[in-house]
């Protein structure tokens, strides 16, 4: 987080939804390292902007993950827990998954099959604190 | 043996004047004595103990056509309609068992029975002898190439498909509940297999949306390292597309290859046979079966 205001040279190619009181980051293309931090800015940005309790980021539109990719997201998931707020990865294809674990990257995260799953995990494991 | 390329028609127009003649002649010499030839021809597949696997009428009226063919073959030189005989013969005789060094050996018995019988007629005449084998042998030795390479292929092309079919049935993904999934292995698992396997896998979680898959090697006789890692990526993948795996069934011996050979373990959740993995599988997808009537409900 050296850089606090990268110059906004192109739209991001990942898109920041809020979903009540969690945020849903899709990214539809591959990006670069630029643009991964640039994502990862944005997006801790908006958790305390928005009060976010949970992160789902919906990779499914990614057909590789390098190393540095999957570094960041396992930052993304530590920044976003100091700031309060669960991280859940999900969307992984078949032949991604098989391409991770081949060149041995774990994201030691909490991964989900798709969006409505990541909100069902997010559902539980962020559970309200004060029910009714 | 001559030292002529395999090909008659080319050999027999350079052998001079007249020579031309010599294989029509032949193929008269051979058609006359066709009976007592076959005959001869199938008392000596007998005494070698070829074709064992069937039986003395089905080896002569085989016999019978090879023999035919084969002089067609001595007459036109076109090892075509061989070629089509042979592979239809083939796909005849492999499900009964018949080995490749048995239709090898009676072709080239049929070639020196021939040859045995041209030696008698022209014995007398030692230059035009050495004219008619020139003719013949090549002829012979492409019959019998045929034949062979024809049986050859055709093994082949069963093995090929039945290697097809193994593998459509050797991982099938089994959905037993909503969102779980079952996965018996029956039978060696290879390289190959392990791959087809983990495809299959994480294709069937995308498409049942599981969350929860049991695969069952009760049916494994063993394990290597590469298959056993690769069996630790796969639950890895399996992870990463939301579904936890469950191994049961590890046999004794298996579990000694794993632990000898160092394969990290920790990630994996084994419960002892099938039926445990299903009823853990239920409770962590939070369903719970009971039996709907009891003595003591």
């Amino acid at each position: 987080m050296a850089d606090p205001d990268p110059p906004p040279a192109e739209p991001l190619r990942v898109s920041i939804l809020s979903q009540g009181s969690y945020l849903i980051a899709s990214i539809h293309t591959a990006l670069d390292d630029s643009q991964l931090l640039r994502f990862q800015h944005d997006l801790i940005h908006r958790i305390g902007t928005q009060r976010a309790r949970g992160v789902i980021i919906d990779v499914a539109a990614l057909d590789v993950l390098d190393s540095f990719a999957s570094r960041t997201l396992r930052d993304i998931a530590r920044m976003s827990r100091l700031r309060g707020a669960a991280t859940v990865i999900v969307g992984i294809a078949p032949e991604l998954a098989i391409s991770m674990v081949r060149l041995g990257l774990h994201l030691d995260l909490p991964t989900a099959l798709d969006l409505e799953e990541g909100l069902a995990h997010l559902s539980a494991t962020t559970a309200t604190p004060t029910p009714p | 043996m001559t030292s002529t390329t395999p090909d008659s028609r080319h050999d027999s127009a350079d052998l001079g004047d007249g020579d031309e003649l010599l294989l029509p002649e032949l193929v008269a010499h051979l058609r006359e004595n066709r009976t007592q030839l076959r005959r001869e021809w199938a008392d000596r597949i007998t005494g070698a103990h070829l074709l064992t696997a069937m039986t003395p009428q089905e080896t002569f009226s085989e016999a019978t056509s090879v023999y035919d063919n084969y002089v067609g073959v001595l007459e036109t030189g076109s090892v075509e309609a061989l070629q089509d005989y042979a592979r239809d013969l083939s796909e005849r005789i492999i499900p009964r068992g018949v080995e490749t060094h048995e239709v090898i050996g009676i072709v080239l018995l049929l070639r020196d029975v021939l040859a045995r019988s041209l030696f008698q007629k022209y014995h007398q005449d030692f230059t035009l002898l050495n004219r008619v084998l020139d003719a013949y042998e090549p002829a012979a030795n492409r019959i019998a190439n045929t034949v062979a390479v024809s049986f050859v292929q055709e093994r082949e092309r069963i093995i090929r498909q039945q290697q097809d079919s193994i593998r459509e049935l050797s991982t099938p993904v089994l959905q037993v509940r909503e969102r779980l999934l079952i996965l018996p292995i029956i039978g060696v698992l290879d390289d190959q297999r392990a791959h087809q396997l983990t495809e299959q896998l994480l294709s069937g979680i995308r498409r049942h949306r599981a969350k929860v898959v049991v695969i069952d090697i009760t049916g494994v006789p063993d394990l290597d390292a590469d298959v056993a890692n690769h069996l630790v990526q796969t639950v890895d993948a399996s992870r990463l597309m939301g579904a936890g795996v469950i191994i049961t069934g590890l046999s004794p011996k298996i579990a000694q290859t794993l632990v000898t050979i160092g394969v990290d373990l920790t990630k994996m959740n084994t419960v002892g046979d099938l039926q445990g993995g299903i009823e853990q599988a239920e409770r962590q997808l939070g369903f719970r079966v009971g039996r709907t009537s009891s003595d003591d409900g």
